[in-house]
């Protein structure tokens, strides 16, 4: 019963949590924006304008949620809740600290792919089920660019499973007591890196949204709650994978002095602030150079590292 | 490689830069004193009204959102029965205060005129009149044109000389 409950209030709380901190990211990153273009985003709504988030939340629910009648009705209600879902279903093998985590899975980071590649469903059936041309194309962009990045992002991490020797998240964070993968596994990090931003629709790799050529890319004619969903989703996504980075590369939970769930969220802030940051200052690339960039320098530079990491291995044994 | 990271230096170094907004109401910017704002109908130095219900801003207003009606008063002075501004479609381009012959009509450096309420931004006489010459002071129409109303015949303004004679003969 006690264990029962236990989990009950871990999932509760993790859920409670990510939901908080992707309405949070909302204002967080058009702050931060604002901040980068010598603005001050939004600061009216509360102090500091925290309470901008909400002032959103009642407007998007308040908006005509309207469904077009040239649309197939089931999927296109189905598209946003299938990202929400598959992004908060793959929080649950993040170990915030060594108690805290919803599943202990031996196959977290196979798990963690799995899921993050069954996101790529939302954005496919969101373009298809429009019926609009943009919308397609934005959904062929997000699958091409998916099955491009999902092949290296699986590879850049197995560098630190083979320093690790387990797939289990926990066991992860543990071998990086001595030292942080950041250091052996510096190509395996930026691959990563590039692979989620890309995994995410973040700029610079947002090409299946992309305002200036697609009008909205995939979900241009979502509206209401359902375009919140999206949007929520995207939050989720960035979270999720600043938290993966955390714990694959920088260490998870461990740190000195301070506990271990504050040293998790300070890292995971810094990479949540660094996407918004890459949003602030980079270009969209031209979609051929995207898929170019995938193929032809990142699953290489993937493939070296893991020959390389193995072959340390091999050698120090 | 090297450009992107030194991309997101450079943004980042922004976080420190001072910011270009002006919080607004706290924070007032610097408006000119030839500023087109809120337009009013001012006032000679001796109270009376300055619009003589001329049409001339009716007839320049290229959106057309001025609308009078002449009327005159006991002592023979015109002015307009209403005066009516329509600010939804005022584009403060300051033409009626170019076409105006007595100064009567200004544009003043206050621009915060937002309402909830649509029609509460057409503006009728009582709203439009000051009490005061606004940019103006000491002008007076009646007093320097050479019309002549009740109590102020031709040739008793402030500058006239007596009205000349057109039957005699001398020079």
């Amino acid at each position: 019963m006690g264990e029962t409950l236990k989990y009950l209030l871990i999932i509760f709380g993790v859920l409670t949590v990510m939901m908080s901190i992707a309405a949070g990211l909302i204002w967080v990153e058009r702050r931060l924006l604002g901040f980068w273009q010598d603005r001050y985003g939004p600061n009216r709504v509360g102090p500091m304008g925290v309470l901008q988030p909400l002032a959103d939340v009642i407007k998007i629910l308040a908006k005509e949620d309207w469904i077009p009648p040239f649309a197939d009705k089931p999927v296109f209600i189905l598209a946003p809740a299938i990202i929400v879902i598959t992004v908060l279903l793959a929080f649950a093998i993040i170990p915030f600290t060594p108690g805290i985590a919803v599943a202990n899975l031996n196959i977290g980071v196979l798990y963690f792919l799995a899921m993050s590649s069954l996101g790529v469903y939302s954005v496919a059936l969101a373009g298809w089920s429009s019926a609009n041309k943009y919308s397609l194309i934005g959904a062929l962009r997000a699958s091409a660019q998916m099955i491009s990045y999902e092949v290296f992002m699986g590879l850049s991490l197995m560098g630190v499973v083979m320093l690790a020797g387990s797939f289990n998240l926990y066991e992860i964070v543990e071998a990086q007591r001595k030292l942080w993968f950041i250091v052996p596994q510096f190509l395996g990090f930026v691959v990563f890196l590039i692979a989620g931003v890309a995994e995410t629709h973040r700029l610079p790799f947002d090409l299946p949204e992309a305002e200036s050529e697609l009008v909205a890319g995939f979900h241009s004619e979502y509206s209401g709650m359902k375009f919140g969903l999206f949007f929520v989703g995207e939050y989720l996504g960035i979270t999720l994978i600043s938290m993966l980075i955390t714990t694959f590369f920088f260490g998870g939970w461990l740190g000195p002095f301070l506990p271990p769930v504050v040293w998790f969220f300070i890292k995971t802030f810094f990479f949540i602030g660094f996407f918004i940051l890459l949003r602030a200052a980079l270009p969209r690339p031209r979609y051929d150079q995207l898929i170019r960039l995938g193929w032809k320098l990142m699953l290489p530079l993937a493939l070296l590292n893991i020959v390389a990491t193995g072959g340390i291995i091999l050698a120090a044994r | 490689m090297i450009s992107i990271l030194r991309a997101l230096w450079t943004v980042f170094m922004h976080l420190f830069k001072r910011k270009v907004t002006v919080l607004y109401p706290e924070e007032r910017p610097y408006i000119p004193p030839r500023w087109r704002g809120r337009i009013i109908l001012s006032r000679d130095p001796d109270g009376g009204e300055r619009c003589v219900a001329c049409y001339l801003c009716a007839v320049a207003c290229p959106v057309d959102c001025i609308s009078l009606q002449a009327t005159e008063d006991e002592y023979g002075r015109r002015y307009p029965e209403f005066f009516r501004i329509n600010f939804s479609r005022c584009i403060f381009c300051g033409y009626c205060e170019e076409a105006c012959p007595t100064y009567a009509i200004q544009l003043t450096n206050d621009f915060e005129m937002s309402e909830f309420n649509r029609q509460n931004l057409v503006y009728e006489k009582a709203d439009l009149l000051i009490s005061g010459t606004g940019k103006y002071p000491g002008y007076n129409f009646y007093k320097v044109a050479g019309l002549s109303i009740k109590g102020k015949d031709k040739g008793e303004g402030e500058e006239d000389l007596p009205p000349v004679d057109v039957k005699g003969l001398m020079p």
